[in-house]
Order: structure tokens, then sequence, then C-alpha cells
């Protein structure tokens, strides 16, 4: 597997201010699901914005699928490798009708009209919007007007999705629907997905998670290895899923000796009835 | 309160008036006026009045409401009529004082109500029976001639388009704003003129200071989509000439011609 997106050496700080991210070199290899976690101030989204060059760095190299990020005449290609779809879902909306922003990148790409209406109808259909093709965007709920965003980044026919934090300004029904469209687009299209985000429930879900803390990496793994480091993420301003929480204090305080790689409810439910069964 | 408004009111329909394309009832109300300014004479008025309630048939929509659209003017055509009653040279019709009100003055004013009237629910039928984003559209394909000598047309449709979309948005956050305003006591309701222009300010600050940042968010959304101005942009919708338009046109420009007839001949 080739690494479509990769970061060497990467260093960024604001003309005026501190370092926002210090020296990062990772690579994302083409089909991953990537989280990346931490908290506020981490540098996670100034980390997403160089894989679209819409910043650029201040020191090291960015590549997206081998093309320097620096290299204005390759930017659009960069882009259309790299879509990226915002936190916002109402400041991202171009049109006012569903199907019309969907179809505005491929209008900025001059692709010729049908070709337009055949990817703007699959796209639609991708993430479950093709009944809304002619609603009205303002009329839509949070999760909605997120999985139309998405359609308009896929109808470019992206390799690679970024998402800097879609789901934090929806309800929880919108984050599901959301996360839904988001593992699909990975699974069945093959599309690698950089997901930033600081729920722990949607990190869980990724192949490989990094957490950020002070623009630097501090942990880089499978979630299992990272979760159970509770420890480590609670020093850095992140809460460990619930599940882990749970087995993690129990251990402190009654010694347990709990196996700590709980990512689901059952799995923590199964843990816990084992414990339970042992003792009694 | 604020969801009623509606910025060129649009009734959705499937008349001939709904379906003809926008650059055809662009053109179409353009040579409406045109018309209506070179006739001035009362059977000229008639046809083009008959030929506004031929379209407003057409288009389904109930007079109540295209009457309603005029009130706001009620004010504009009162003060034109009055103005030319008192300052038309002529023979006297009667004089109160300083001011003489002439025959010719009440011909004028009335020509005048009459033509701004038809002037308005002519130019309203096409917002009521036009999307706005299809009327946009129109106006960027029509104009795009201009475009060889540099107007930004491009430009203008794209902002005007993007007017449209965030209207919704923002009317719904100046709800939310005066919301939290009332509920820390604000008063938007009492007071005169100037205490109440004062109460806007705590809701125009916070909708100003969001809508650059939406602005700022946007454009780079934007940029993220490839968008690079008008140069090599293609559209998915595409406008194409129909029956509509045939049946719209040539009713309109018969009873635009038989007005033009009638004055000159009358």
């Amino acid at each position: 597997m080739s690494d479509i997106l990769q970061a060497r050496d990467l260093s960024f700080h604001y003309t005026d201010g501190a370092d926002v991210l210090r020296g990062i070199t990772r690579s994302i290899p083409e089909g991953q699901f990537c989280a990346v976690l931490g908290h506020n101030g981490s540098g996670k989204s100034t980390l997403a914005k160089h894989f679209n060059a819409i910043l650029l760095p201040s020191g090291g190299t960015v590549y997206v699928d081998g093309m320097d990020t620096r290299d204005e005449e390759k930017l659009l290609d960069i882009r259309s490798t790299a879509g990226m779809v915002f936190q916002n879902p109402d400041n991202q909306l171009v049109a006012s009708i569903v199907e019309d922003d969907v179809a505005f990148a491929l209008e900025n790409m001059g692709v010729p009209p049908r070709e337009i209406r055949r990817r703007v109808d699959e796209a639609l259909r991708a993430v479950g919007m093709a009944r809304y093709a002619r609603h009205s965007a303002a009329k839509l709920s949070g999760g909605q007007k997120q999985r139309v965003a998405i359609a308009g980044v896929i109808a470019m026919q992206p390799r690679c999705i970024i998402l800097d934090e879609p789901t934090a300004m929806l309800d929880p029904q919108g984050r599901r629907e959301v996360m839904h469209v988001i593992r699909t687009l990975n699974r069945e299209r093959g599309i690698t997905v950089v997901l930033i985000t600081h729920h722990m429930d949607e990190a869980v879900q990724a192949d490989r998670c990094i957490v950020l803390s002070h623009g630097q990496v501090l942990l880089d793994g499978a979630p299992r290895e990272i979760f159970t480091q509770a420890d480590i993420l609670r020093d850095n301003g992140l809460a460990p899923p619930q599940t882990i929480e749970i087995l993690h204090l129990l251990n402190e305080r009654e010694h347990a000796g709990l196996e700590l790689g709980a990512l689901t409810v059952q799995e923590c439910a199964d843990i816990l009835s084992g414990y339970l069964e042992g003792t009694a | 309160m604020l969801r009623d408004i509606t910025l060129g009111q649009y009734f959705p329909g499937k008349s001939i008036a709904h379906r003809a394309d926008p650059r055809t009832k662009i053109v179409l109300v353009m040579l409406f006026i045109f018309t209506l300014f070179f006739v001035r004479s009362w059977p000229s008025y008639g046809i083009m009045a008959l030929y506004l309630a031929v379209v407003i048939a057409n288009s389904k929509i109930a007079p109540k409401l295209i009457f309603r659209g005029l009130k706001p003017l009620i004010v504009i055509i009162a003060f034109t009529g009055i103005f030319n009653l008192f300052y038309t040279p002529g023979r006297e019709l009667m004089s109160l004082g300083p001011v003489t009100v002439t025959w010719e003055g009440v011909e004028t004013a009335l020509f005048l109500i009459v033509r701004i009237v038809l002037l308005v629910i002519g130019s309203s039928m096409l917002t009521y029976t036009t999307a706005p984003i299809d009327l946009t559209d129109g106006l960027e394909r029509l104009l795009s001639p201009l475009r060889r000598v540099r107007v930004p047309v491009h430009e203008l449709a794209m902002m005007m388009s993007i007017a449209l979309r965030f209207i919704p948005t923002l009317v719904e956050e100046t709800e939310k704003i005066m919301n939290a305003q009332k509920a820390r006591g604000a008063d938007f309701e009492s007071g005169n003129l100037i205490q109440r222009g004062k109460a806007l300010v705590p809701i125009l600050v916070p909708l100003f200071v969001s809508s650059f940042r939406r602005a700022e968010e946007l454009a780079t959304a934007m940029e993220c989509r490839l968008y690079h101005g008008g140069e090599g942009r293609t559209r998915m919708r595409q406008l194409k000439l129909t029956g509509a338009d045939a049946a719209a046109a040539a009713v309109s420009l018969v009873m635009f011609a038989a007005a033009a007839a009638v004055h000159l001949l009358g």
C-alpha cells in the first residue's frame, strides 16, 4: 500500500504566534481510516489544513499522493485528491439547492453537464440523500447538511477525505448518520479517511489513532493500544472511552487486574461479567 | 416574525408562466417595461392591463397576493400622483390660493399612477413565477456577452446566489441573537424611533461579526472545492428553450405590439 498522505518533519507557526506544529513525521497509507485526536489547541485542525494546502508548512514538507503542497501548479490536483469537510455545515454549503451544491466542485472542474448530473446523483446516493436532491439546503437538519457537504466532496472522486470535526456541531442522531456515511465510504469505496475529532467513541471506529499534544505526536497506533493508556490520555486533557474508563477505575481501586481493551459496550460487558462470575 | 420575509417572493407552480426559461421571462419583462413607457393612451394601457390579467390567470397566483405586493408602494404612488396634479401647466380646473390644479395635471397624474401600478405588477410577476436561483442563472447567461467588456458577470451572479443562499441562515441567526438579548431584558418593541434604533445595535454587532466569520469559512470551503473564478467553469443545469417559451413570447409580443399600434394610430 502506498502512502497517500505524508508529513515530513512538519512544523508550523502563525506569523505572530508560538509553534502550533512541531516536527511531525507521519504517513497515512491509502485506504486507511485514521482518527486524529487531541485537546483544544493541540494542533489537530492545523494538521488537517496542511493535507489540503489551505495552510503551507513553515518547516518540513507535506506530500499528497507524492505532490508537494507548496507546488502551486498542483494545487487543484491536490485538492481534488484530498477533499476537505469542515465543522460548520452552514458555512460550507455554497448553493441553495442540495444538488446544485453537490455539483459545485464538478462545475469548477469543468466537467461536462451530463457527467456532472451522473456523478451528483451517484454522490447523493452514497450519502443517502438522493431523496433530497431538489430540496432547499437551509431546511435540512445538521446531520443532513453535513452529509450533503460530504457528497459535495466525494463527487470530485477524491482518494482521500479529511474531515475536520464534522460532528462537533451535530446532535447524537446527526453524529450517527455522519459516522455511518464515513465508515461506509472507507469500507466500500476504499477512500482514505482522516477524521479529526475529540469524540473518543468516534475514534474507536478507526483503524488507527494519532494523538497530538502541543503540536507533537504523543501516541500512534490501533485504538485498542491507544485507549488502554488511560493515564497518558487523561494527563493530556482527553477522556478515554467510558467503556475503558470503568475498567481502569476498577483496576485502580479494586486491583481487579482487568483487561482494558474494551472498545465497545459489548466487550466491556463481557469483561465485567467474566470478572463478576470469577469473584462471586 | 422574521421568517415571513422572503426576498422576491416565489410561488411555485407548473404554469407556462412558471415553466418558461428565466431568460425569456427577463427579456419579456424588459420589453413590457419599455412598451409601458412608450405608450401613453388609455386604450393601450387597457391592453397592457389585459395582458397582465392573462399572465396572472395563467400563473394561478391569487390576485389578492399580487395586490398585497402593491401596499408598501402606496405612499410613493400617491406622492407621484399629487406632485403631477399640481405642477403640470395647462387649463385650470380649480385653484386653492397659490395652488392650481389643471386638467392636464389630472390626466398626467392618472397616467403615471396606472403606469407605476402596471410596472410593479408586471415586474413582480417575474419574481413570483421564477425561483431566485433560476433568476440569477438567467441573468448570468443573458449578461454573459458583457464579459468581453470586462464586466464581472460571473462574479456578480455568484455573489447574488450566495446572498440568496445565506438569507435563511442569517434570518435564523438574527432570531437567535434577538432571543438571547430578550432573555437578558432587552426591549425592542417600546420607546421612540431613536431608542428602538439603539436597541438594534446589540443585535447588529454580533450579526456582523459572525457574518464575517462565515464569509471567511465559506471562502475556504469554496477554494477546497476547486473554485477559481468563472474561467473554464461548466454548469450542471442547462437552460433550454421549450414550447412554453414560444407560447409566452408569442402572446406577449402580440399584446405589446397591439398596445404600441393603438398608441401610434390613436
